[in-house]
């Protein structure tokens, strides 16, 4: 397997007529972990969505590869293909499917007809996951996220990434919401997966995920754009002082998007 | 249309068609009187589905099938009933002639009365005269008359006192001519008996236009139950009424499992009178809609007994240009003390053109009751596509996942296995 590369150039991403990111540039390659950071609302979660394809997010011009091709001329199961991997941090409930059909059929849809994966390495895969996880082998039979708690929710996405190994993946406040042990565990998982195969863009609000995994690079985003870059020591900064420092840096009186004086 | 079927079929007709049969003379008197019913009464009204226009009075009314040893039977037919050592009590109407049958001496031994409609009426003259036409009034509108005037053949079942059958009752009705189906099914369970029946229709006939006409009439004696399975498949040439009756004695119990994915338009008419005290029904449907497709579906309960107890659970999805009405009716009539009735409609649609519509409605009566209802129409959730297909499912293969998530909670609610793997399939492959 090949070390994996996104890369993203002068992104501009709108929702209904309103543009949120606004001219991003940023690369990623395997064997890193990178953070970005910010206030809320200026559009953190609208890059994530917008690289895995969500319908409601448009993007109105710049360029994104992965792995050398057009990731944006893709649709959204083929970037599942290519080895993409977006956490989301609200998941949808789908009842009536179990999480298990839900994964085997994830799976399958990257392996080609007649290779399928059997249901016995398949079960023994799950297992060891959700061992891993601390996650009851009870949810590999609960209908896909209906029910569950905030918490187990982000636990099941962990889960899909670690049973899809994707190449890239997104974990989209994957920290919001989970007390101290479960953060653990998310970033246990998190750290499992690290690999020069595998890389991984990490979108949080707050530094304490950062002390459990360690990442390469940390952007700060703000208006729809990074506007700092920096080592695992930008987020200690972050956590201390906050984001003040930043914007009087910068001149930015208030971060969010449409703010812009 | 109206005049339609006084051209077609007329009093020489039917009394040919009855004599050819050597059928009991009450039974051609009723022929003839249902033949004038037929030409006077009006067509039903479903409410909200304009049938007017559709079919139900020009088509070809004989066809022949012929008798075969079990493997001579078609395929399809097996795969319904599973090999001979399963399918030890099941008749097969093909074409409107039994063409199979098997009963199992244990069965007959208690009493159990199990054959053709046909062959009931000559050899239980009194019992087929007891229960034919009695749940479903020959004079309700003018499709139930004209399946009187006009029935081919059917199932007549008949359940003595106190005996309990485990293992299912089945009948299969193909038809593989142009053809109409005039079917009628009975099954009559006296007082404390237990039975169960699973019946599947199945047509090939994709273009010229033809009828389905089917009645089915359910006794449930007082501390009886009848659990009823059906999974209707019926192809895009059948224009299908179907109307399934049921009535419940005292402390009776009637259970409905209902798959109904016929490709022509249908109107289905399911309705069961909770007669006795204490008298329990349990209604689940499961459809899908396809195509052009036109489909009207009434679940309807009527408790008139005190203490009894009516449910309805309905799962509908719509594809391409389909559309179908759901009307649940839950009707507790005066004097109907402590009874419940509850219902819930559920419809998904998967296309822009593909239209559902449910209609819960709730009619009481009665004052010391309780009663609800719980009804959904909705287009598939665009976030649940987007997060399915996240994971690399493809977009087709995340809509079949949804669909199946959407029907599972009736299906897997479903009394009998058999039944439950049937719609599974049958879902399979309307949903591909």
């Amino acid at each position: 397997m090949s070390a994996p590369n996104l890369k993203i150039e002068d992104l501009r991403v709108s929702i209904e007529d309103k543009e949120i990111i606004k001219g991003l540039d940023l690369e990623i390659n395997g064997g890193e972990i990178h953070a970005i950071m910010g206030p809320n609302g200026t559009g953190k979660s609208t890059l994530s969505a917008a690289l895995m394809g969500h319908p409601k997010y448009e993007v109105t011009s710049g360029k994104v590869t992965f792995n050398g091709e057009d990731l944006l001329d893709m649709e959204v199961d083929e970037r599942a293909q290519a080895g993409l991997f977006l956490a989301m941090q609200y998941p949808s409930e789908v009842s009536g499917i179990t999480n298990a059909d839900f994964l085997r059929s994830a799976i399958n849809a990257k392996r080609e007809e007649g290779d399928e994966i059997s249901l016995m390495k398949f079960i023994r895969e799950l297992d060891k996951k959700m061992d891993h996880l601390e996650m009851d082998n009870a949810f590999a039979h609960r209908y896909l996220n209906e029910g569950f708690s905030g918490g187990e929710k982000k636990r099941n996405e962990i889960l899909q990434m670690m049973m899809l190994e994707p190449k890239l993946a997104i974990l989209d406040e994957i920290d919001s919401g989970l007390d101290i042990d479960a953060l653990k565990v998310v970033a246990k998982g998190v750290n499992e997966m690290r690999s020069p195969d595998f890389g991984c863009l990490i979108i949080t609000h707050y530094q304490r995920l950062l002390n459990y995994i360690t990442p390469d690079k940390v952007h700060v985003m703000m208006q729809g754009r990074i506007v700092k870059s920096g080592g695992p020591e930008l987020a200690q900064r972050l956590e201390a002082e906050g984001y003040d420092w930043i914007k009087e840096e910068l001149g930015i009186k208030d971060e969010t998007v449409g703010q812009e004086a | 249309m109206s005049v339609d079927t006084s051209l077609r079929f007329d009093k020489d007709y039917v009394t040919g068609f009855s004599s050819s049969r050597q059928e009991p003379a009450w039974l051609q008197e009723l022929r003839l009187q249902a033949l004038e019913l037929a030409q006077e009464l009006p067509m039903p009204k479903p409410d909200k589905t304009k049938i007017d226009k559709w079919n139900f009075t020009e088509f070809k009314h004989e066809a022949t099938g012929t008798p075969v040893a079990f493997n001579e039977l078609p395929e399809d037919v097996k795969a319904l009933i599973g090999s001979e050592e399963e399918a030890k009590n099941v008749l097969v109407i093909h074409n409107g002639t039994p063409v199979y049958f098997a009963l199992e001496e244990s069965v007959k031994d208690q009493g159990v009365i199990y054959t053709d409609l046909l062959t009931a009426a000559k050899e239980h003259e009194e019992l087929v005269k007891k229960y034919f036409m009695k749940a479903v009034a020959v004079d309700e509108n003018r499709l139930p008359a004209l399946h009187a005037a006009l029935f081919v053949n059917g199932a007549f079942l008949y359940v003595p006192k106190n005996v309990e059958l485990s293992a299912p009752i089945q009948a299969v009705y193909y038809q593989d001519d142009e053809a109409a189906i005039f079917n009628h099914v009975i099954v009559a369970a006296e007082d404390n008996s237990s039975v169960t029946y699973v019946e599947n229709y199945l047509s090939t006939n994709e273009s010229s236009e033809s009828v389905a006409n089917i009645v089915s009439e359910v006794y449930a004696g007082s501390g009886a139950k009848v659990v009823y399975g059906a999974v209707d498949n019926l192809a895009k040439g059948m224009t299908t009424y179907v109307n399934r009756r049921g009535r419940a004695e005292k402390d009776a119990r009637i259970e409905w499992a209902l798959g109904q994915f016929n490709d022509g338009n249908t109107v289905s008419d399911n309705t069961t009178h909770l007669i006795g005290d204490g008298s329990f029904t349990d209604t689940k449907t499961v459809t899908i809609g396809r195509g052009d497709q036109k489909q009207n579906f009434v679940a309807q309960i009527f408790n008139h007994g005190k203490h009894s107890e009516g449910y309805i659970l309905t799962h509908g999805v719509m594809k391409d240009n389909a559309s179908s009405i759901f009307n649940g009716i839950t009707k507790i009539e005066h004097g109907a003390t402590k009874s419940h009735g509850e219902q819930t409609e559920r419809v998904l649609m998967l296309s822009e053109k593909a239209r559902g519509d449910a209609n819960p409605i709730l009619l009481i009566d009665e004052d010391d009751v309780t009663a609800g209802h719980a009804a959904s129409v909705g287009r598939i959730d665009p976030l649940q596509m987007f997060y399915l297909m996240s994971r690399g499912i493809p977009k087709a293969e995340a809509e079949r996942l949804i669909i199946h998530g959407f029907l599972a909670p009736v299906v897997s609610q479903m009394p009998l296995e058999s039944v439950k793997n049937r719609l599974v399939e049958v879902i399979e492959r309307k949903v591909r």
